[in-house]
């Protein structure tokens, strides 16, 4: 079964469309990056795979479970980064990650367990007891993470999850993505190109809402190949999506 | 419909918390507070009238809360959508009216808080008299239901927007027509060409009017009838906004 699943996706802003029939399967074990220039439907996309938009056509699912017209179950499998990383500035880190932990149907043993574990795991000890507003962009993120890892879902839904962090916050923030993709079926949408060839096991890249490149890093790599030289994939990327951006 | 009270709850519990975060909540109270009192004492003569009730507190609660009101429920949800965090939460697994009912019913216990603290006006008529009590509980209950009207009505307009300054502005007129819709600068307007059960209908709606009867002690049926429908139908709304966001 593939964990996430998505055909003919469809999404019309007033005139402009979005995203124009994008079709996506990721099954457990693969980390998607997800690419493509601003603008070109990414934060729709993920919006629509994680049924926060409703799509004008194509279907979406989550571990089996159609996001639409099954959206709590689909949703129980789902850990969701939206872009920003938005969280209740008023709150504490702690007090944040348990409010989502019991919306998310974990009992007190369990949600204590896991809070520990994402203190550990996502280096949050330092900011445990401040307001989130009083955070650095770098904390806000990983608080960001930690909310959507909280339950330990299978499939994980991160937009730009390294946007704003400094050289060591990215670092950090690849181990980890790799430490926990083994079991999960991971998409993430970034600018950062060698973050794709770091930890993602394959690329799909967007241009204005089509799907216009789905293949390993290297696949891709290899297939661009000219004169025996192999491009980097930011040339790739350019190659593929400048025109049309332009 | 499946509802999770657990949900109801946490998110009561968060809203409820977020009002205390911030020093609006000591600001609200404290308007809330003197101007109820101030009006009760200098506009409403509660000395010079030689009573002892609580008349002339009452009568300005619709005046009072139909600015108040949309101050507790501007942020509810417009201010979800401006942060991004409405993303996050209509993520998780729960349903739109389980978040649409916890967030009403905290700005609501907010408002109980108000209302409890002026009880020191019943504690003053009962030393310098002997008031109805029934006629305060009704008032009381009457001014309880009525603010959850108007937030209900504040919290519902919250989500068409993420600007919380919108947001207040056409809550605060929303609340206004409804208040007065009894007036008779209203009906007279209307008198002149509507028929006579349309001038009924908009003054049975009155805000004014339906509290009156309450503060006369009367629990009289279909003023609670008119506020806890209007609670109903605006709850019913304000989820319908917040699913048709997402197809927006």
């Amino acid at each position: 079964m593939q964990l996430v699943q998505a055909s003919g996706l469809v999404k019309t802003f007033s005139r402009l469309r979005a995203v124009d029939g994008v079709s996506l399967e990721v099954s457990r074990g693969e980390v998607v990056g997800f690419l493509g220039p601003n603008g070109a439907g990414k934060s729709t996309t993920m919006k629509m795979l994680t049924g926060f938009l409703e799509p004008d056509a194509g279907t979406a699912s989550i571990a089996g479970h159609d996001v639409f017209s099954d959206p709590i179950a689909a949703r129980r499998h789902l850990g969701y980064l939206p872009e920003g990383a938005p969280a209740y500035g008023d709150m504490t880190v702690a007090d944040f990650l348990a409010f989502v932990g019991r919306m998310r149907g974990l009992s007190s043993a369990v949600l204590g367990e896991r809070l520990a574990e994402m203190v550990e795991r996502v280096n949050l000890t330092a900011v445990w007891n401040r307001p989130i507003d009083a955070l650095s962009k770098g904390f806000k993120r990983r608080v960001g993470i930690a909310q959507a890892l909280v339950h330990d879902p299978e499939v994980l839904i991160l937009d730009e999850p390294t946007d704003g962090l400094d050289p060591n916050q990215k670092h950090d923030m690849r181990e980890l993505i790799s430490a926990i993709a083994p079991g999960k079926a991971i998409v993430i949408s970034t600018h950062i190109l060698e973050e794709v060839e770091a930890i993602c096991s394959r690329v799909v890249i967007i241009a204005e809402g089509k799907v216009v490149a789905d293949a390993t890093p290297s696949a891709l790599l290899d297939a661009a190949v000219v004169d025996g030289q192999r491009p980097t994939l930011e040339t790739v990327f350019r190659s593929i999506t400048g025109s049309k951006a332009a | 419909m499946k509802t999770s009270f657990r949900t109801i709850a946490l998110v009561f519990g968060r809203e409820f918390r977020a009002y205390f975060a911030t020093p609006l909540a000591a600001v609200f109270l404290l308007v809330f507070l003197a101007l109820s009192a101030g009006l009760a004492f200098f506009a409403g003569g509660f000395f010079e009238r030689g009573q002892a009730d609580l008349g002339p507190f009452f009568a300005w609660h619709p005046w009072l809360f139909l600015i108040l009101m949309p101050a507790i429920g501007m942020r509810l949800w417009a201010d979800e959508r401006r942060s991004g965090v409405i993303e996050l939460l209509m993520t998780l697994p729960v349903r739109a009216h389980e978040v649409v009912i916890g967030k009403f019913l905290a700005g609501w216990a907010f408002t109980a808080v108000a209302l409890v603290l002026t009880m020191s006006f019943w504690l003053v008529t009962l030393y310098l008299g002997s008031p109805d009590n029934g006629i305060v509980l009704a008032s009381y209950l009457g001014s309880f239901l009525m603010a959850g009207a108007f937030l209900a009505i504040s919290a519902c307009i919250s989500a068409m927007t993420k600007n919380q300054v919108i947001a207040f502005i056409l809550a605060a007129i929303v609340s206004f027509l409804l208040v007065m819709s009894g007036t008779n600068l209203v009906l007279a307007a209307l008198r002149g060409w509507a028929p006579a059960f349309v001038v009924d209908l908009v003054q049975s709606l009155s805000f004014i009017t339906n509290f009156d009867r309450l503060t006369r002690g009367v629990l009289e049926a279909p003023a609670v009838i008119l506020f806890l429908s209007t609670i109903v139908l605006a709850l019913w709304i304000n989820v319908q906004v917040v699913d048709a966001k997402k197809a927006a």
